[in-house]
C-alpha cells in the first residue's frame, strides 16, 4: 500500500505542474488573441479613452507577465480575482457592488461547477452502464447482428459533432414529439424533479457522445480474454458463455474498462461546452464560451483550471483503480 | 421662440410613418396575470443594472423597459410622452423645465424626486465614467432643483430635441444616496421589480403593486427574461413553447416559425441601418465623383433580397429612417447604374478603380456576404473591389474608424440631430466617414435649436440630401426588427419601431390573450 501513496503523491505532484503549466499556455492564448477586455465590453463604443480609462482600471496596462505572475500569487493563496467583469461594475457603482451583482471569480463559479457536475453524474449514470451491458453483450454475441448493430450506432453518434446530435435529439424529442424540454435552464430554486427533467436532454446527447467508446473498450478487452487458456478451461468445464464473461472475464478485463470509464468521465466534465451553449445550460462551459468572449482572462483561466484538474484527477484516479485491481500491481516484487 | 410640450408632441405625431406588419391578433381589452417568458439574445455574465453599459436588447429591455424608468418615453406609435416626468417646457430650448410626477416611489419605498434625478444624471458625467450617454448628459451645464418636483436643466447649447434625448435607455432614474446598491441589485421604479437576476442566465421580475402608470400597463403578474444567446436554442425554446417570445429571428428557419399556427411574426422597419463608411478625407475617397460612382455601384435591392432576406427596405446614403420624424421620402433613389458609375470615375480622371473594402460580420450580420455582392456588381463599372476579411474580435477598435472603408452598423436614433450629432458633425469621435462639410455643419446647428417644425422639415431634407449627393457613407439597407412571438399573446396593435421588441417595452404593452 506505501508503494500506492508513493505512486498517489508523486501524480498529484506531476498534476500540479500540469496544472502550471496549462495556465501558462491559457494566459498566453488569450493574450494572444485580437482585442482586449476594454474594447469587448465597449463594442462600437471603444473610443481612445474609454478603453484607456477600462484598462487603467483593471491593471491591462501592466506587461503580461506581471499580470500572469499577479494572477499566479493570488491562486497560490486559494485567491481566484475577481472577474475583469465585476472589476470594472466595481470601477462604475463603486465599493458596495460588490454587496449584490457579480461576485468574484470563485462565486461566480461555485454554482456554475455545481450544474456542470450535476449534468455530468445524470450522463454518468445513463451511460456508464448502458456501456458496460453493451459492451458485455456485444462480446458474449460477438460478429452476430446484434454486435454490428451496436457498434455501428455507437459509432455513428460518437463520429457526428456533438451539436449535431444534440439537434437530432431535439428534433426528436422535443420539436416532433415534445416529451422533453430543449431549453435547460435550470436555476437554484427548482425542484430534483423538474432539474432532472431538464438536464435529460443534454445528458442523452453526452451519452451517445461517450458510449461507443466505453462500450467498444469493454468487448475489446473482454474478448481478448476470451482466447486466453482460463477462459477456454472455464468453458471446457460446462460454464455457460455468459457466467464465463461475467465472472471468469470481466474481472481481469475491469483495469482498461476503469481507465476508459475515467477518461470519458473526464469528458463529461469538461467537454461540455458546445453542449451547454446548444441547451441553454448555464454551467461552466457556458460560463467559459461567455468569458472568452469578452476576454476575461481570470474567468477564463479558473475554469481551465477547472478542466485541467478534473483531467487529472479523473485520470489518476483511474491509475489507482487499474493497479487496485491487478494484483500484480498490487504486491509488486 | 416659444416651444411647449404640446409643440414637441406635435413634431412627435409625425413620426408615425411607421410600417408595420401586425400578424399578431389584437385586442382590444388587455387581460391581467399571467408569466411573460422572454427568450433574448445580447447577454452576458458581465451584464449589470448599471444604465450606461448597457448596449444590447437583453439588458436594455430589463432595464429601461422593464425595471427602470426615464424621464420621457417614446410611444409605440413614436410620439414622445412623459414617463417620470409630467410635462415640459422651455422658451429657448436651452432652460429646460421638467415636472416630475408625484407620488412615485423605487422599489425599496423610497420616494422620487428632483434630487434624483440630478444625481441620476450626474452619473453620466462622473470623472472616468465611461458612459454612452455622455455626449448629451455633458450639453447640461447646470441643473437645478427648483422643488420637490420639478427640475430645471440648463444646455450649453440649445437643442429643441432635448426631451426626445431623456428616453435614452442610459439615462434611467436611480434612487439619489443608494445608487450603488440600486445599481448591485436593480431597484428602479419601473412597472416590475426584481426577484432574482443572474448575469447572462436570467432575470425574474414581479409586477410592482400600486405601480404609478396605473392598470393600463404591465398586464403581466410575473417577466422572465431568460438568455439565450444561441439562435438555434432561441427557436427552439419558442416552438417547443418553453419561451413566449424571441428577438432577431433567423431567417433561415423563419418559414418554420410561420408555418406554425401557434407562432406569430412581429416585423417593424426602424432606424437599424447597415452601412459602409468610407474615410471621406482619405484618397481615393476625398473624391466626391468616387463617393457617387461607389454609390451607384451597389445593387441595393439585391442587398436586402439576399442578405436580409427581404426584411428591410433599400437605403439612400443618408442615416434617416422611417421612425425619424423628418424622413425625406421624396427624396430620388441612387440606383444601381454601372454606366454612371463608370462615367463618373473617368471625371475624376480613373479609368479603373481599385480599393480595399474590410468587412467581418461584426460589422453587421451577412457583412462578407454583402461586401462579395458589392464586389460582383462593382466589376460591371470597372471598380475592382478587393474584401478583406476582418477578425470580428476587435473589429471595433481596429478597423472601424482606421480601415478607409469598412462595413459598419447603426442602430439609428430617434432624432434627427441625435443621429447626425453622433456620427456626422465635423469633429465627434464617431464620425466615421471623416464628414466634415461646411453647409451640412451650418444646416445641423441651425435645426438645432430651430424650434417651427415646418423649418425644421426643410433644413434635415435637404441635410440628407447633401449626404445622398456628396456624403462619405453609403447607406445600402435598413433592417427591420424581425421578432416571433406565440399567439398567445397580443398588444394594441402599434408596435414600436424605435427599438426590437416593441421599443424594448414587451413587459410593458403587451399581455396574454
Amino acid at each position: 500500500m506505501k508503494a500506492v501513496a508513493l505512486i498517489i503523491l508523486n501524480r498529484l505532484g506531476l498534476g500540479l505542474v500540469t496544472l502550471f503549466v496549462v495556465s501558462v499556455l491559457i494566459f498566453a492564448a488569450v493574450n494572444m488573441l485580437p482585442g482586449d477586455f476594454a474594447q469587448a465590453i465597449l463594442g462600437q463604443g471603444a473610443t481612445e479613452e474609454a478603453v484607456a480609462a477600462i484598462r487603467e482600471d483593471l491593471g491591462l496596462n501592466k506587461n503580461p507577465v506581471a499580470r500572469y505572475t499577479d494572477w499566479l500569487g493570488g491562486i497560490l493563496k486559494g485567491d481566484f480575482g475577481v472577474s475583469f467583469a465585476q472589476a470594472n461594475f466595481s470601477s462604475f457603482a463603486g465599493e458596495d457592488a460588490s454587496k449584490g451583482g457579480i461576485g468574484s471569480v470563485a462565486a461566480q463559479l461555485e454554482p456554475r461547477f455545481k450544474n456542470t457536475l450535476f449534468l455530468a453524474a445524470v450522463a454518468a449514470i445513463i451511460s456508464v452502464p448502458i456501456s458496460l451491458i453493451l459492451g458485455i453483450m456485444a462480446a458474449l454475441y460477438r460478429n452476430s447482428i446484434f454486435d454490428r448493430f451496436v457498434n455501428v450506432s455507437t459509432l455513428t453518434s460518437i463520429s457526428s459533432p456533438e451539436f449535431f446530435v444534440a439537434y437530432v435529439l431535439i428534433l426528436f424529442l422535443a420539436v416532433l414529439n415534445p416529451v422533453l424540454p430543449s431549453l435547460s435552464n435550470i436555476f437554484a430554486e427548482m425542484s430534483f424533479t423538474e432539474r432532472l427533467i431538464k438536464t435529460l436532454l443534454p445528458a442523452l446527447t453526452l451519452t451517445l457522445v461517450v458510449t461507443a467508446h466505453m462500450m467498444r473498450m469493454t468487448r475489446a478487452a473482454i474478448i481478448n480474454l476470451l482466447a486466453s487458456p482460463y477462459i477456454e478451461m472455464a468453458r471446457l468445464k460446462g460454464i455457460k458463455p455468459a457466467r464465463v464473461i461475467v465472472f471468469h472475464a470481466l474481472p481481469n478485463a475491469l483495469a482498461p474498462i476503469i481507465n476508459v470509464i475515467a477518461l470519458n468521465l473526464a469528458y463529461l466534465v469538461t467537454g461540455v461546452v458546445v453542449v451547454e451553449v446548444v441547451f441553454v445550460y448555464p454551467g461552466i462551459g457556458q460560463l467559459f464560451v461567455d468569458s472568452v468572449k469578452i476576454r476575461d482572462i481570470p474567468v477564463v483561466q479558473a475554469c481551465c483550471l477547472i478542466f485541467a484538474a478534473a483531467y487529472i484527477l479523473l485520470n489518476l484516479t483511474a491509475d489507482i483503480f487499474s493497479i487496485l485491481s491487478n494484483p500484480r500491481l498490487r504486491h509488486p516484487k | 421662440m416659444n416651444i411647449t410640450r404640446r409643440d414637441v408632441l406635435k413634431a412627435g405625431a409625425a413620426a408615425t410613418a411607421l410600417s408595420l406588419m401586425p400578424t399578431i391578433p389584437a385586442h382590444s381589452m388587455p387581460k391581467k396575470g399571467g408569466r411573460l417568458r422572454l427568450g433574448l439574445d445580447g447577454s452576458n455574465t458581465s451584464d449589470s443594472w448599471d444604465s450606461r453599459t448597457h448596449s444590447d436588447i437583453f439588458m436594455i429591455l430589463s432595464g429601461h423597459g422593464t425595471v427602470f424608468d426615464c424621464l420621457t418615453e417614446i410611444a409605440a406609435d413614436g410620439q414622445l410622452t412623459g414617463e417620470l416626468a409630467e410635462s415640459w417646457d422651455s422658451d429657448d430650448a436651452k432652460t429646460w423645465v421638467f415636472n416630475l410626477r408625484k407620488g412615485v416611489t423605487f422599489h425599496n419605498g423610497k420616494s422620487f424626486g428632483a434630487d434624483d434625478v440630478i444625481e441620476s444624471l450626474q452619473l453620466h458625467v462622473a470623472e472616468g465614467a465611461k458612459s454612452a450617454a455622455q455626449p448629451i448628459v455633458s450639453n447640461i451645464s447646470e441643473m437645478k432643483k427648483m422643488n420637490e418636483h420639478q427640475v430645471q436643466l440648463v444646455l450649453d447649447k440649445g437643442n429643441a430635441d432635448f426631451p426626445f434625448l431623456m428616453s435614452d435607455y442610459h439615462i434611467c432614474m436611480f434612487p439619489a444616496g443608494q445608487i450603488p446598491e440600486a445599481m448591485a441589485n436593480g431597484i428602479g421604479t419601473g412597472l416590475y421589480a426584481v426577484q432574482s437576476f443572474d448575469p447572462g442566465v436570467r432575470l425574474v421580475t414581479k409586477r410592482y403593486a400600486d405601480h404609478y402608470k396605473g392598470d393600463g400597463v404591465g398586464h403581466f403578474d410575473e417577466v422572465e427574461v431568460i438568455a439565450i444567446n444561441d439562435t438555434a436554442a432561441r427557436m427552439n425554446a419558442l416552438m417547443t413553447g418553453q419561451v413566449d417570445a424571441v428577438n432577431r429571428v433567423d431567417f433561415n428557419t423563419e418559414p418554420l416559425l410561420r408555418a406554425n399556427p401557434n407562432l406569430g411574426i412581429f416585423e417593424v422597419t426602424g432606424n437599424q441601418h447597415y452601412t459602409f463608411p468610407m474615410l471621406s478625407k482619405t484618397a481615393p475617397f476625398h473624391d466626391n465623383n468616387v463617393r457617387q460612382a461607389l454609390k451607384h455601384a451597389i445593387n441595393r435591392q439585391e442587398m436586402v433580397d439576399k442578405i436580409l432576406q427581404g426584411h428591410g427596405q433599400v437605403g439612400n446614403d443618408h442615416p434617416i429612417g422611417p421612425a425619424n420624424q423628418y424622413h425625406f421620402s421624396d427624396l430620388p433613389q441612387t440606383e444601381y447604374d454601372p454606366d454612371k458609375a463608370r462615367s463618373l470615375l473617368s471625371k475624376a480622371g480613373l479609368s479603373e478603380l481599385n480599393v480595399d473594402l474590410s468587412a467581418s460580420n461584426a460589422g453587421f450580420p451577412g457583412a462578407v456576404d454583402a461586401a462579395q455582392l458589392y464586389q460582383a456588381s462593382a466589376k460591371a463599372a470597372g471598380i475592382n473591389i478587393n474584401v478583406v476579411q476582418e477578425p470580428a474580435d476587435g473589429y471595433w477598435s481596429n478597423v472601424w474608424l482606421k480601415k478607409p472603408w469598412c462595413a459598419c452598423y447603426w442602430s439609428g436614433r430617434t432624432t434627427e440631430d441625435w443621429m447626425f450629432s453622433t456620427a456626422y458633425e465635423a469633429g465627434v469621435p464617431w464620425n466615421d466617414s471623416e464628414w466634415d462639410h461646411p453647409r451640412f455643419q451650418e444646416l445641423l446647428y441651425k435645426g438645432r435649436v430651430e424650434l417651427d417644425s415646418d423649418k425644421r422639415r426643410a433644413i434635415y431634407h435637404e441635410m440628407q440630401m447633401i449626404l445622398n449627393q456628396e456624403g462619405g457613407v453609403i447607406v445600402p439597407m435598413f433592417a427591420s426588427y424581425v421578432g416571433a412571438s406565440s399567439t398567445g399573446l397580443a398588444n394594441n396593435g402599434t408596435i414600436g419601431n424605435t427599438w426590437m421588441m416593441d421599443n424594448a417595452r414587451m413587459a410593458e404593452r403587451w399581455w396574454f390573450a
